[in-house]
């Protein structure tokens, strides 16, 4: 099995696009799990057609307080990194959207006042496209702060039995991106000849590099001079896999819901090439 | 001070080019750049440093091998898996809880605070500008987005500022809660495809959860008609104010090539004209003028 994560450091450079187009074209032979990591903001599902979905719930840890047996003391404030909980004389508050939940209040409670509880952050939807094409997806509820759980959960998904499994990332170079690309055999970074696409590419060839992940680039929305990046893969000695072309038309599709896999002839090619 | 706050949802709509140039038409306004992960703001803009400051990330365990006897108890206390079994850390999988660091028999753990980022306070154009830069792959970027508005809300009271003007990072989880709080109005820009609008509306019903004003933009408006137009009435339904509609032109993507904004690269054209109308609504908002043309 081969994992491969779809990243950019820039949001909106192609990722879904990208992700989508290879998954099309490798399910055609081979088993092939997509999965939408971007669980803030989860498109893939709406470009595609999804068969038998079942869908769950995500839960992650909260502390349960017996305020019966709660004397006060004040420890579980004490320990918690994160200042999520707040004791006062006669009640403990609980910050749900700082918590990271890492149990330790639980574990120092001298009464025993406090135990395992569960609150739902979201949902996970598993599902297939046809045979071959096995799709993913979690979403975040609104007003929570963390996508890592969420994110982690997906992952379990992975039976094994993929040749492929292909992780569309979330945008951006932090803590949701680094979980979701962190354990991949190779990622792609798609960015776009503009010097934004350049200045967060670096970024994210940076994150990379400090997790020793070996990286490609591909060129979306490319034009006559794509030197801004070629420049710099060329110095940083990163290969660019493939180009998408600026296309009004592709991004008309795109504004419907299509992607057309093989829409730009010899794309198809250069990206099976470098993936087979 | 007024703080109206640029977010998107999704990346790649346009939010920073529009975001700078409707900057470019005022000129004593202050801004803040809260994507800290990919800050791009300042490519437009064109800064000058005045003041950095170094920000101290979250805390991350140092094993004091001489007094560690390998007996296990961070490993089985830690919540995240990121002890191995010849106890040693894996900086990716620790979030900093310190919970091995109390539970320490032999006291063997000190958590010590890195350097995770900077912030910058520096001069623009339009007045001045508060950003940072988290370092790669670094957590807590809402404590850094947290830091920067703490300095522009500073700024702002010490000279008098009466708009600030900031940069949304994408998504709705930890940096864009952060970013949303304190400010008066929200601006999502979207665009009319199926993936713009999914994540518009998620992004609304967060500025919603934290009770946070909003009105839209939408950008590349002539790319899909009949999503243009399910927007307009979907906004109209929730009583949600379109402040600007901006055509899909290749006229963004050349001025940035040149690190301009659309109104220094193209000010009499009808991008610049929707981003114009933008400017002004935003500053009728906050009671300021733009600046003189010329
Ligand atoms: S689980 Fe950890 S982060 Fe959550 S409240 Fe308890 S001590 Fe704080
Ligand atoms: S600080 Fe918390 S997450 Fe990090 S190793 Fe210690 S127990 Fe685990």
């Amino acid at each position: 099995m081969k994992k491969i994560a779809i990243a950019s450091g820039k949001g909106g450079t192609g990722k879904t696009t990208l992700s989508l187009m290879l998954s099309q074209l490798l399910s055609k032979d081979k088993k092939v799990r997509l999965l939408d990591s971007d669980v803030e903001n989860p498109d893939c599902h709406l470009l595609l057609d999804v068969v038998e979905q079942k869908s769950r719930e995500i839960n992650v840890f909260k502390p349960l307080i017996d305020l019966e047996k709660c004397t006060f003391c004040g420890k579980c404030q004490e320990v918690c990194e994160f200042n999520c909980l707040l004791v006062m004389p006669k009640d403990v508050m609980y910050f749900k959207e700082l918590c990271h939940p890492c149990r330790g209040c639980l574990l120092v409670c001298p009464e025993g006042a406090i135990s395992e509880g569960e609150r739902k952050v979201g949902y996970l939807h598993t599902g297939k496209i046809n045979e071959n094409f096995y799709f993913d997806y979690a979403i975040m509820d609104v007003g929570e702060a963390r996508a890592n759980p969420l994110i982690e959960e997906l992952k379990e998904g992975i039976v094994g039995d993929e040749d492929y499994v292909i992780i569309d990332a979330p945008p951006g170079a932090n803590c949701p991106m680094v979980e979701a690309v962190r354990d991949s055999d190779y990622t792609v970074l798609v960015t776009e000849p503009t010097p934004f696409g350049l200045y967060d590419l670096k970024i994210a060839v940076g994150v990379l590099g400090e997790l020793g992940l070996k990286c490609g680039i591909v060129i979306n929305r490319s034009e006559e001079d794509d030197g801004i990046i070629e420049d710099y893969a060329e110095s940083a000695g990163l290969e660019i896999i493939a180009k998408i072309p600026f296309s009004r038309e592709f991004a008309s599709l795109y504004s419907k819901g299509i992607i057309e896999e093989n829409f730009f002839p010899g794309l198809a090619d250069d990206l099976l090439e470098f993936f087979s | 001070m007024k703080e109206v706050l640029v977010i998107s949802g999704k990346g790649g709509t346009g939010k920073t080019s529009i975001t700078a140039a409707v900057a470019e038409l005022f000129d004593n306004i202050l801004l803040a750049d809260c994507d800290v992960d990919a800050p791009d703001l300042h490519m437009l803009l064109k800064p000058r440093i005045i003041e950095t400051d170094i920000f101290m990330g979250g805390k991350f365990p140092i094993i004091d091998r001489d007094l560690c006897i390998k007996c296990g108890t961070c490993r089985e206390v830690c919540g995240f898996g990121a002890i191995s079994e010849d106890i040693v850390v894996d900086p990716l999988a620790c979030e900093g809880c310190a919970v091995c660091s109390w539970n320490c028999p032999q006291e063997a753990i000190t958590m010590i605070q890195k350097e995770a980022g900077r912030r910058y306070y520096s001069e623009v154009g339009p007045g001045h500008m508060v950003h940072a830069l988290l370092k790669p792959g670094e957590e807590n970027s809402g404590k850094l987005v947290a830091e920067v508005k703490k300095k522009a809300n500073a700024i702002g009271e010490e000279k008098s500022y009466k708009l600030l003007i900031t940069d949304g990072p994408p998504g709705i989880g930890c940096p864009v809660i952060a970013s949303l709080s304190g400010v008066d109005l929200a601006v999502v820009v979207t665009e009319p495809t199926k993936s713009g609008i999914h994540d518009m509306e998620r992004v609304l019903a967060t500025a919603k959860h934290f009770k946070t004003p909003v009105k839209v933009v939408i950008n590349k408006a002539d790319l899909n008609e009949e999503n243009t137009q399910a927007l307009r009435e979907g906004l109209a339904e929730k009583d949600i104010e379109v402040m600007a509609e901006v055509p899909y032109s290749r006229k963004f993507t050349e001025a940035l090539r040149e690190a301009k904004t659309i109104v220094e690269y193209a000010p009499e054209s009808e991008e610049s004209r929707a981003v114009r109308k933008i400017a002004e609504a935003i500053g009728e908002f906050a009671g300021i003028g733009l600046k003189e043309k010329g």
